[in-house]
């Protein structure tokens, strides 16, 4: 599990941790924000993705949320742990809560998301 | 009508939403449907004067025996339905804005629901639609949903105004594309399915079909799921008393008309759309849906729920324009259902077809007339007619008898043919008075 300051953050409050097979998920303020999460629907293995297109669907008890993806690239593998137990999700956004991998076809993409220090900065001003 | 906007709030919403005017926000209305102009008497009349002349409009309504179906179908309501549905505590037509204080419409909505899942065998229904029309153009949007697919496959014998629907829905959205299976004697020419399925996000087919004929649905299912396309099916409730459900030969989402079960013709609404589908496809299912649960001291309660994708949540996002439900229909549908039972349902889709099997028999020995098609059908079929349907039909309609609906204007194709419908209100002597009516109209 990777650790808060590993990974890269979105506006849209995705997380990727970069890497040949980069893995994606939602931050813990997102899961927080959204509530108990009910329901999680996947891309497929072997789609293909575009950078800031949605790609994932999580449903709270509050709303539906469309989750984009971070990085272009290609899906790899699913975390079908989340779409049996959606609860993960809460319990562990970045560990066993992670949706799914992909092969970026353009690592240098990850390099304009936020770290750490800006993603807690863009949070503080978002809650204001 | 109140309006509550002040000139200026009007003018700051526009300004907004960046719109010119408000005749600019609704240019999209065709004009005719705008500030359309009634025909109100010059002069003012007073309750007294009113009331008479609305009796006198009335007066010109004719009440023909009538032999017309193609998509609605007269039928005797029991006493009840009508008695169940006019207890205050129903009569509204909506779902209330705060549904979990309103058990029991909420228990009714869920009984609903449960019939029509047990009528189309299929493992979920929603809360209603507005009409046939509108559940199939929303099963073959959420069909577009789940494959991301956007080619729509669909059999000749769909009702036309069902496909009108659906084309009003993706009217602005040119990538859509509509493949019609060809007919053969009225059917839907199954061969002709694996090449125009290649591609597909769904086969729509409807059965009894438009024409009346029962469409053979063997191995319809298995094509479908072959070429990765969803089966969205149409049936006429009352007929899945004899024929087989949607849900025992395959169908992804089964669709129908709930007029069908009891409510009034009305001059064509309000009416009530089924709604129903696979337990996979449920999150793409539009509307309300009214579940079962426990509150905390463990009593059986009924909820809304699955509303996450709906509308007034996710806006722009939502599965679907509809938030609403015809609860008052879909609460005459269940007493009517209820009232008859399973045993019930079956005896009156018997009398149905052998209506329209007497109705046709006697037509068809008419000189000159005979049926257009050699397949089964239920309740209704195609007669073909010397000279004008059309004409034949206004002759007839002088005697008092509506012999059944021109089908000229909708598939050229079939020339001169009426479709005649014959539903369980039709006894033989009524049959006979058809019979006669079109001997002297010839």
């Amino acid at each position: 599990m990777p650790k808060p300051e590993e990974v890269k953050y979105t506006k849209t409050h995705e997380w990727v941790h970069p890497g040949a097979e980069a893995v994606v998920g939602i931050s813990d303020h997102a899961q927080h924000e959204m509530g108990d999460i009910v329901f999680v629907e996947l891309p497929k293995v072997g789609q293909k993705l575009e950078k800031e297109k949605p790609c994932a669907v999580v449903e709270s008890v509050k709303s539906a949320f469309d989750i984009y993806a971070p990085v272009s690239g290609e899906v790899t593998a699913v975390n079908d742990a989340v779409t049996g137990d959606p609860a993960v999700l809460n319990q562990s956004p970045l560990g066993n809560g992670w949706l799914f991998k992909l092969k970026t076809s353009n690592p240098a993409e990850a390099e304009t998301l936020m770290d750490w220090t800006a993603y807690q900065d863009f949070v503080k001003q978002a809650t204001h | 009508m109140y309006i509550p906007h002040t000139k200026k709030d009007k003018e700051e919403m526009l300004k907004t939403i960046g719109a010119p005017s408000f005749e600019d926000l609704v240019k999209q209305v065709p004009s005719k449907f705008l500030w359309p102009k009634f025909n109100l008497p010059a002069e003012s009349l007073d309750e007294a004067q009113s009331a008479a002349r609305m009796a006198g409009l009335a007066a010109r309504n004719c009440r023909p025996l009538s032999f017309l179906g193609a998509g609605a179908y007269e039928r005797y309501t029991p006493a009840a339905v009508k008695a169940i549905t006019s207890r205050t505590e129903f009569l509204t037509a909506y779902t209330p804005y705060q549904p979990e204080a309103s058990q029991g419409t909420l228990q009714a909505i869920y009984e609903f629901q449960s019939t029509v899942s047990a009528l189309y065998a299929m493992d979920c229904a929603n809360a209603s639609m507005y009409d046939g029309a509108s559940s199939f153009a929303e099963a073959v949007r959420a069909a577009v949903r789940v494959t991301g697919r956007k080619k729509i496959v669909y059999a000749a014998g769909v009702n036309p105004q069902y496909m009108d629907t659906l084309k009003t829905y993706f009217a602005h959205s040119p990538e859509y594309s509509y493949v019609k299976v060809p007919m053969k004697d009225g059917a839907m020419d199954k061969a002709a399915l694996p090449a125009l399925l290649e591609g597909a996000a769904c086969l729509a087919v409807q059965t009894p079909n438009f024409l009346g004929l029962i469409e053979d649905m063997a191995g319809v299912s298995d094509l479908a799921k072959k070429a990765g396309a969803l089966l969205v099916a149409a049936a006429d409730p009352v007929s899945l008393g004899i024929l087989a459900a949607p849900g025992e030969y395959g169908a992804d989402f089964a669709v129908g008309e709930g007029q069908s079960l009891g409510l009034p013709l009305s001059y064509g609404g309000p009416y009530l759309g089924l709604f129903s589908c696979k337990k996979e496809h449920v999150r793409q299912m539009p509307g309300r849906i009214c579940g079962l649960t426990k509150d905390k001291d463990g009593r059986r309660g009924f909820v809304l729920t699955l509303q996450a994708r709906e509308q007034h949540i996710r806006r722009d996002k939502a599965a679907s324009n509809i938030c609403s439900n015809e609860a008052l229909c879909a609460l005459a549908a269940t007493v009517y259902s209820a009232l008859y039972g399973p045993e019930g349902l079956k005896e009156l889709a018997e009398s149905n077809a052998g209506a329209a099997a007497f109705a046709a028999e006697r037509l068809s020995a008419i000189k000159g007339c005979s049926l257009k098609f050699k397949g089964p059908f239920f309740n209704e079929f195609v007669l073909t007619v010397p000279g004008s349907a059309a004409a034949l039909r206004e002759k007839a309609l002088a005697r008092g008898v509506d012999v059944g609906l021109p089908l000229a204007p909708l598939y050229p194709e079939l020339g001169e043919t009426l479709l005649v419908c014959a539903t369980e209100t039709k006894t033989e002597a009524d049959i006979l008075k058809l019979e006669a009516a079109i001997k002297e109209a010839l």
